[in-house]
């Protein structure tokens, strides 16, 4: 059944990776993707590939999960590749035609990038596999705290956050069933053109936007009734506390993110 | 002779960890005319199988006649299937999306292809067997109206479709006592001047012991009594261990056998047991 | 002064409500007290008034005339807002849409958080409230997975942890099937029961009725009958009337008194019909 489906790809753990402060998680994976960037030549991936490793091992994932996460990204991977692999400017050409052309430097630049993102994506899939979706909304709300002074509404944003995860099975199962209610009277959700398609859908969606309203509703009548009035003054029943297992992950972190910075300055 | 259903089994998400058997070798057959209630716990997979019948699910095993159609086969027309039995859904008018009740019901119509002048003609039939006015409720927003009625415009958009058997899965959830006897209303209506085969899911036993020819009682996934209101309420022991109750009347029947009254064993109505107490009254007039 | 805020926990006085756009009072002069402890039943159709007078009675809607009194406080001044909600908690009609978080013990601690009750405090009331409803075992549910009857306790346990005076429940079993509404009947009743909890129970089920000390039945935005569920439900033609329904076993002792059998009044359930019938009648065998 529907609602037995997992939100987004969170598999639960008690790994360090998974003990980690989500606010650490959070500003290591920036870290970590600094790092990515400060890759200068394809072989030097070596590092973050040891880095990533080393982050599987510890968290008791495995790589087919990881390889399941870029997966939906293959098209715009190959994308990437070809077209850095025939329009990249480069000098020493080993195949010309037409247009097209494949020059050393664009093998170069077509492995570079493709690496690239292959590795972004593996790296902040750690992130949310690691992490449930509540604890990455805690973490988000506090990191972003800071930014209130200027108005900024973290609170109401990681509310925000947390309702939608709350409400997103529940919406997921009632689209189901107003689907087979359509269906029953004969609605068609599959065949035909893109256009005809995209019309079928509006005895889905009108009815999903107006249930969708009414909760929208009811939740906050009953947000108002066990006082909820905003951020201020709140307490938390989750209190983050940064420990021993957050400080040698900074101090790996770190230390893997000067070590590349170090070898482009080096080697280049 | 509308449905055949044979060992018909139906698991969810098979394979996965999530795997779970909804129905288990079910066989039924439901006769022109009959009023079935469909009873059942929570989870017994009622709603599976109503949902089999209209094609909606299809069988992990088993097979379906519908008027001598196997619906279970492949390549069989969904449309037809549709025609043949509509499916009422609990909290129905949660699918009304048209800008008019007219619209709405013509929904289903549309669907199957008919003209414009025949679609006109059965919204019109639908609205009045619900029991609404056509000139006051057509051209008004589904929205607008109040939740009893918009229940009945959901309805009528399934008679639209001119089913042969109607399915109605919980219709009166969430209805007021009021609410609940004009639906029920309706219903018998339906059944006994259109003479419609029906099939209504139900865990009100007071609704459904005034209104069915048959009981068809379901738990854990398999059928586990079919009979006559009157053969199934005796059965309180087996009721009760599935989670089910028993109309209040036939519990006080059985509570006062148990203290050694001479009642006759197979009541359920209110009327029967009143009767059948006044005779007690007369036979036995002093007080012991 | 202080006493009758004691004593009677809500006051409902001379109150009426209208909706905009309405040419009525949904509410209409309603007065009432709830003494403390005890269960009420209030009755009536769709449309009755009764979940308008559910949200007045803790400062969702304010009345536009009269007052309601929560422990004493206007609901009408501003500055106890809050307090009239944390002293009056109410549970409503449908178990989706209140439950904010996404795990049991994090809605339960909802209120909290919004009072600002210091964390430490939090997991001994969290926990208490989620024994009273007997959901301790789902403390890391997803709510999603709960059954309706369920999510309904989990949603008390809310209101619970909050410790208020007063329970409101809005047609909270209007959208459960009969076993979830057994639980969540049984629950609220064992609370009103072992720890005195005054409970305003909304319903237009009569079997829920029944079970009440006090049933109010509103019709039109006004008090059409009140008294104890014996007084109400003997009175079975005019509760018909007001489109309701009295439980099947008030009705037929209403019937069998009226062909001559010598019932007393007040018979609601099957086991008190038993018990007048070996009265007047002996068993053959």
């Amino acid at each position: 059944m529907l609602r037995d489906i997992t939100l987004g790809q969170y598999m639960p753990g008690s790994s360090p990776v998974h003990r980690l402060d989500p606010r650490t998680k959070i500003l290591l994976t920036m870290v970590y993707i600094a790092m990515i960037f400060c890759v200068r030549s394809p072989i030097w991936y070596i590092l973050p590939l040891l880095y990533l490793v080393l982050c599987v091992r510890l968290a008791g994932l495995t790589f087919q999960q990881l390889l399941k996460a870029i997966k939906p990204l293959r098209f715009l991977l190959i994308l990437t590749f070809l077209l850095n692999l025939f329009f990249s400017s480069g000098t020493t050409i080993w195949f010309q035609w037409g247009i097209l052309r494949i020059s050393q430097e664009g093998v170069f630049t077509a492995i570079h990038f493709s690496m690239r993102l292959i590795f972004l994506v593996a790296g902040t899939s750690i992130l949310t596999l690691t992490t449930s979706p509540i604890a990455l909304c805690d973490g988000i709300e506090i990191l972003l705290k800071p930014l209130n002074r200027l108005r900024f509404p973290s609170h109401e944003l990681a509310m925000m956050m947390t309702i939608a995860l709350r409400f997103i099975p529940t919406l997921i199962e009632e689209a189901d069933k107003i689907m087979k209610a359509q269906m029953a009277r004969g609605a068609d959700f599959e065949s035909g053109n893109l256009m005809k398609r995209a019309k079928a859908m509006v005895p889905l969606l009108v009815p999903l936007f107006v249930s969708a309203f009414r909760r929208a509703g009811d939740l906050a009548m009953a947000m108002e009734a066990r006082c909820y009035h905003g951020g201020e003054g709140r307490t938390r029943l989750r209190v983050l506390r940064f420990g021993q297992l957050d400080l040698w992950a900074t101090l790996i972190t770190v230390g893997g993110l000067l070590l590349v910075i170090f070898t482009g300055v080096w080697f280049s | 002779m509308p449905i055949k259903v044979e060992h018909l089994t139906h698991t969810y998400m098979p394979g996965s960890p999530f795997a779970s058997v909804a129905l288990n070798d079910v066989s039924l057959t439901i006769e022109d005319g009959e009023l079935i209630g469909l009873l059942g716990h929570t989870g017994s997979g009622k709603t599976t199988l109503v949902q089999h019948l209209n094609g909606l699910l299809k069988p992990t095993q088993g097979q379906i006649w519908v008027d001598d159609l196997e619906i279970t086969q492949k390549g069989v027309s969904l449309i037809e299937v549709r025609r043949k039995v509509g499916l009422v859904f609990q909290y129905p008018e949660y699918q009304l999306f048209e800008e008019t009740v007219a619209k709405d019901i013509a929904f289903g119509p549309k669907n199957i292809g008919l003209s414009t002048e025949e679609i006109n003609q059965r919204v019109r039939e639908a609205i009045q067997q619900v029991g609404l006015h056509y000139d006051d409720v057509a051209e008004r927003s589904p929205f607008e109206l109040s939740g009893g009625q918009m229940r009945r415009v959901a309805i009528a958009g399934v008679l639209a479709m001119r089913p042969k058997v109607l399915i109605l899965d919980e219709p009166t959830a969430g209805l007021d006592p009021a609410g609940r006897r004009s639906i029920l209303g309706m219903i018998r209506q339906l059944h006994e001047a259109g003479g419609m085969t029906v099939i209504m899911v139900s865990h009100n036993m007071d609704d459904i012991s005034t209104l069915a020819t048959r009981l068809v009682v379901m738990s854990k996934g398999r059928l586990v009594l079919t009979g006559t209101p009157r053969e199934v309420f005796m059965q309180q022991e087996l009721l009760q261990s599935i989670g089910l109750g028993i109309p209040q009347a036939a519990e006080l029947a059985h509570a006062l056998i148990a203290e050694g009254f001479d009642l006759p064993a197979d009541l359920y109505t209110q009327e029967e047991v009143m009767q059948a107490i006044l005779a007690l009254a007369k036979k036995e007039a002093k007080p012991c | 002064m202080e006493d009758t805020a004691v004593t009677f926990p809500l006051r409902i006085q001379e109150v009426s409500y209208q909706y905009e756009e309405e040419a009525q009072n949904a509410v209409d002069h309603v007065s009432m007290e709830i003494a403390k402890g005890s269960f009420v039943a209030v009755l009536g159709h769709n449309g009755s008034g009764k979940s308008t007078l559910a949200k007045l009675m803790n400062a969702l809607f304010l009345p536009t005339e009269g007052k309601v009194l929560v422990c004493g406080m206007d609901t009408a001044t501003e500055e106890e807002v809050w307090n009239v909600r944390r002293h009056a908690g109410m549970v409503f009609q449908n178990p989706d849409n209140q439950i904010v978080a996404n795990m049991v013990r994090e809605d339960v601690a909802f209120g909290l958080e919004n009072l600002g009750v210091p964390q430490v405090d939090m997991p001994s009331r969290i926990e208490e409230a989620l024994r009273c409803v007997q959901m301790t075992d789902f403390a890391q549910s997803a709510p999603h997975m709960l059954s309706g009857g369920q999510k309904q306790r989990v949603a008390i346990a809310g209101v619970l942890a909050m410790q208020p005076d007063v329970m409101i429940m809005d047609e909270s079993t209007a959208m459960l099937d009969p076993s979830g509404r057994k639980e969540v009947l049984n629950s609220v009743r064992k609370l009103n029961r072992e720890q005195q909890m005054t409970v305003v129970w909304i319903t237009h089920f009569m079997e829920e009725a029944a079970v009440a000390d006090r049933v109010i039945v509103l019709d039109k935005g006004k008090t059409a009958m009140d008294g104890t569920p014996q007084e109400v439900f003997a009175r079975v033609d005019e509760i018909k009337a007001l489109g309701l329904d009295v439980p099947p076993m008030a009705e037929l002792s209403v019937k069998l008194r009226n062909a001559g059998l010598e019932l007393p009044e007040g018979i609601l359930n099957v086991s008190d019909m038993v018990k007048e019938l070996k009265k007047v009648l002996c068993p053959s065998k």
